[in-house]
């Protein structure tokens, strides 16, 4: 029952992150579509222990980067060492040699970096010396971003953007959630105390099952109806891709199926469409990103059919 | 871009279906040997149809339609005219089937087949034969409509032309009415055109009257306004035959004037009598005629005339009193006429009307002595009596002894005739039958009839039916009650058909209808009901604006029904947005961009007391819209009727 699988992680998640039920779920979806996350926020508001929750509920194998201005390429993708018994090169595999990769303010290192990293996301492979080296399989990316306007940082450039499926934002807890986070437990204890509650099989069946959840022919029209409008925008700069509008369909399929339904319905795309088109819009004329309000009104301008 | 893909078998098999329902109510018309040809080469269509063979050679085709041709020429003598015509064009469309190999050729037989239903009208305009010329452009409309859309499923196809000819209804309804009427048959061949009308003729020898007595023909109906006479007064008058030359009867002289010749008194009938076309001037009305009716004419011996022979289907209203005292100031020139006969005929009659006469010479007292003795003379009433020689009237007295009405009042006046007294032959109808279904009383050939008028000083010409002597039941009932001879008798005529009978009321009910409204639609009718609906004096100028308008505001009627089915062709969205509309009455319209689960979710919010029903109907219609099994219309339907019966607390 892939359903069951997301309802037992998103209730022992809602544990330990308080208040932030929207926001795990989201990055539930997002795992279910095989897609990656970003996490653009303050520091310190959660971003490392919803990382750390997702893998030990799983059960993923689990590695953090911390990136800064002097990480290299290879320190993220593994390095080959020449070994002296063999007499050859012998491949070292990095930190993302794991299943679950939580990559902290991707946007302190150098876009040489960076785009070191975005690369394995995309294809799920590592090519060092002309050797491919496949990555493990399920294969998620967190990545976490400051707001670009804090000092000493490499903004991503559009096109990396694009390869996250979903952008979220945690905020600040509410004022009940933060009081019962302050008069708690130790957060850290608590995850350590943590079992895993499915299996990575589990998340692999639940990701198939979401690829067969029924995507009927009048969501397919209220969908391009939606990609249409940001084409024709004249707010916007360019409209989305369609890529975008293949990670439109995913992660509401992913949505649907944390809701237990076998079909996509408009509130599904209504849902994810902000944090899909988020990162990917941006404002004619001043080229900054696009504000949820202007999202929200992008969404009340297609009428559902 | 012409067309070279071949017609698929479902195509064909539609074609094939066309053909023979158009061909196959011509077959009446048709030579024998053509219906045969037709036939076989329909038969060798669907063989090859069916086995999937190659169609003959195309020299094979021509040399039948050669022959065809020469067979036509041979039939008819010339090429020219309505048979020939029909002859050929049937032919030539069973032959264009065996030739047919691309979409083009199935085109060009679709229309040579949609002329052939129009030609079905040349001969016969019945509504039966209108049905059958409807189904065989059904037929044909689908074969087109299979050319057009060869994907869809043969049902489908049928269908949608039924749909299409059901849209050119009202567009034909308003063309009937609006276009301007021509009178008269449009493809009438002076020739053929009024043959085959069938009615009394003006002459009358033994033994003509019963030929039509086989006849089941409507000649004419008649719709009382009152009660209809009792059937002993319905003598509708035709020839009046004074002129006898030893073996037949003929009209005498009479005059005709514009005024009846006679003083009408008594009781009155009006009535409205819808006469067949019988191509001869008179109108058969009820005796006797009310004056100054218009467009007709009165005969010297009482007929009314028509001012041109009845060669259509005409109606009138006409008034008639039957007790009127008629001749009683007969010219002398008529009387002798009517005295006149020819020496050398029948001198055993001329013997017994001087035994007779003897002693008597009262007209009156003669007449009452002659029917006395015919009375007594065992005659038989009968359809087929035996062929009577040289002295007819001898031999049917005392020989035979067997006749028709026509034989019984040729022997009566020869009578009275011979005993001095003036008498002449009068023909027409007697009786008729009641329509149950629609009150009309409809007399047909088979109540054809013969009587007899004789001259009495002082009381004018007298009516003296002789059948009535020996069978009384042909007056008062009928034909059928007066013989005993049912095999002679027309079908519908013999007891105990019954329900055959009821059938045939019906239909002659539906038949005086369609002959009232659509076949009997001219000039005047149509400038009566134009006027009607308020354009006083139309001419052809109002009828073109009229037709452009009606036509123009059907097809934009239609137009918007078209769009409108389009946009409400899914009974899911029909019903959701029912849903939205009976809600906006409560303030709750669903917003545009609003999911049905969100709707669903604020409508429960809204109307906590119906949030159940709110939230089962707006789950359902997503499942049904979205969900992975396509809208079962069951369910559809379910849903439509919780939206229909919901009520807001």
């Amino acid at each position: 029952m892939p359903h069951r699988y997301a309802i037992r992680v998103l209730e022992a998640a809602n544990c330990i992150i308080l208040g932030k039920d929207r926001e795990l779920r989201l990055a539930l979806a997002c795992l279910i579509a095989r897609g990656h996350l970003l996490i653009e926020d303050l520091p310190g508001v959660g971003k490392t222990t919803l990382a750390h929750v997702i893998a030990r509920l799983i059960g993923l194998h689990f590695q953090r980067i911390q990136f800064t201005s002097d990480l290299l390429p290879a320190d993220i993708v593994g390095v080959s060492i020449f070994d002296r018994d063999t007499g050859s090169f012998r491949f070292h595999p990095g930190p993302i040699f794991s299943q679950l990769i939580l990559a902290d303010e991707i946007n302190r290192a150098t876009p040489k970096t960076q785009s070191a990293l975005l690369e394995a996301m995309e294809e799920r492979q590592v090519t060092a010396d002309s050797e491919t080296h496949p990555l493990p399989e399920p294969f998620f990316v967190i990545a976490t971003q400051n707001p670009s306007h804090q000092i000493g940082t490499f903004p991503l450039p559009e096109s990396q953007l694009d390869r996250f499926l979903l952008r979220i934002r945690l905020g600040y807890p509410d004022r009940s959630a933060e009081r019962a986070l302050l008069m708690g437990e130790d957060r850290r204890e608590l995850l350590e105390r943590q079992r895993a509650v499915i299996q990575p099989d589990d998340l692999l069946a639940m990701q198939q099952a979401a690829h067969a959840i029924t995507v009927s022919e009048r969501l397919v029209d209220y969908v391009q109806a939606l990609l249409a409008s940001t084409r024709h925008s004249p707010e916007l700069a360019a409209g989305l891709s369609p890529r975008a509008g293949l990670g439109l369909i995913a992660a509401a399929r992913a949505w649907a199926l944390i809701d237990g339904r076998d079909h996509v319905l408009p509130e599904d795309i209504q849902t994810v469409f902000p944090h899909v088109a988020a990162h990917r819009l941006h404002t004619a004329g001043d080229g900054r990103s696009v504000t949820p309000e202007a999202l929200s009104q992008l969404v009340r301008d297609v009428p559902v059919v | 871009m012409r067309d070279t893909r071949s017609p698929t078998p479902v195509q064909f098999g539609w074609l094939l279906a066309a053909v023979t329902a158009t061909l196959a109510p011509h077959a009446i018309e048709l030579p024998y040997w053509l219906i045969v040809l037709c036939a076989s080469l329909i038969a060798i269509r669907s063989a090859l149809l069916l086995r999937r063979g190659k169609p003959p050679r195309q020299l094979l085709i021509l040399l039948v339609a050669v022959a065809a041709g020469i067979g036509v020429r041979f039939e008819f003598g010339h090429f020219f005219g309505k048979d020939p015509g029909v002859a050929l064009l049937a032919v030539l469309l069973c032959l264009k089937l065996l030739e047919s190999r691309t979409p083009r050729d199935l085109r060009a037989a679709v229309l040579l087949a949609y002329f052939l239903q129009l030609g079905l009208f040349f001969y016969n305009q019945t509504p039966s034969i209108a049905a059958l010329a409807l189904a065989g452009a059904l037929l044909t409309t689908t074969t087109l409509q299979s050319l057009e859309d060869a994907a869809a499923r043969p049902a489908a196809q049928l269908r949608t032309s039924a749909v299409l000819l059901a849209q050119g209804l009202p567009f034909m309804l308003v063309l009937f009415v609006l276009f301007p009427r021509v009178q008269g048959p449009l493809w009438g061949l002076p020739s053929d055109a009024y043959s085959g009308m069938t009615g009394l003729s003006d002459t009358m020898t033994p033994g003509s009257i019963s030929q039509l007595g086989l006849s089941d023909a409507i000649a004419f109906r008649a719709e009382f306004s009152g009660a209809p006479p009792p059937p002993s007064q319905r003598y509708w008058r035709g020839p009046v035959l004074t002129r006898y030359d030893g073996r037949s009867w003929r009209p005498g002289f009479s005059t005709i004037a514009a005024a009846p010749r006679y003083k009408p008194s008594g009781r009155a009938y009006e009535y409205r009598l819808t006469l067949e076309a019988h191509n001869q001037p008179w109108l058969l009305a009820l005796d006797f005629p009310a004056a100054s009716i218009p467009k007709t004419r009165y005969a010297g011996d009482f007929r009314l005339l028509a001012e041109q022979p009845v060669r259509m289907r005409t109606r009138l209203d006409l008034r008639s009193y039957p007790a009127t005292a008629v001749g009683k100031d007969e010219d002398a020139f008529v009387l002798a006429e009517a005295r006149r006969l020819p020496a050398d005929f029948n001198p055993r009659s001329r013997s017994l009307a001087k035994a007779i006469t003897a002693g008597a010479s009262d007209p009156a007292a003669i007449l009452a002595r002659t029917l006395e003795r015919l009375r007594g003379i065992d005659l038989r009433y009968t359809l087929s009596p035996p062929l009577l020689g040289t002295h007819a009237v001898d031999e049917f007295l005392f020989d035979t002894r067997q006749g028709f009405c026509e034989h019984f009042a040729s022997a009566f006046v020869f009578l009275m005739r011979a005993a001095g007294v003036p008498a002449r032959v009068v023909t027409g109808y007697q009786g008729g039958e009641i329509n149950p279904v629609d009150g009309s009383l409809v007399v047909r050939q088979s109540d054809a009839h013969a009587w007899a008028e004789v001259w009495l000083a002082g009381r004018g010409w007298v009516r003296v039916d002789p059948t009535a002597l020996s069978a009384p039941a042909r007056i008062e009932s009928g034909l059928s009650a007066a013989l005993q001879d049912w095999d002679a008798l027309p079908l519908l005529r013999r007891p105990g058909m019954d329900w055959l009978r009821d059938l045939r009321h019906r239909w002659d009910a539906l038949s005086n209808t369609w002959n009232q409204w659509v076949l009997g639609y001219n000039p005047d009718r149509q400038r009566d009901l134009l006027e009607r609906i308020g354009f006083p004096q139309p001419d052809w100028r109002t009828l073109a604006m009229l037709l452009g308008v009606s036509a123009t505001g059907l097809m934009l009627l239609l137009l918007a029904w078209a769009f409108a089915q389009r946009r409400r062709h899914d009974p899911l969205d029909v019903a959701w947005a029912r849903f939205s509309r009976k809600l906006a009455r409560h303030g709750a319209a669903r917003l545009p961009w609003e999911g049905p689960l969100d709707y669903g979710r604020r409508l429960a919010m809204t109307f906590p007391e119906s949030s159940e029903p709110l939230r089962t109907i707006s789950e359902d219609y997503a499942r049904l819209r979205y969900g992975a099994e396509p809208a079962d219309p069951r369910s559809v339907r379910l849903l439509a009727r919780s939206i229909r019966r919901l009520k807001l607390k």
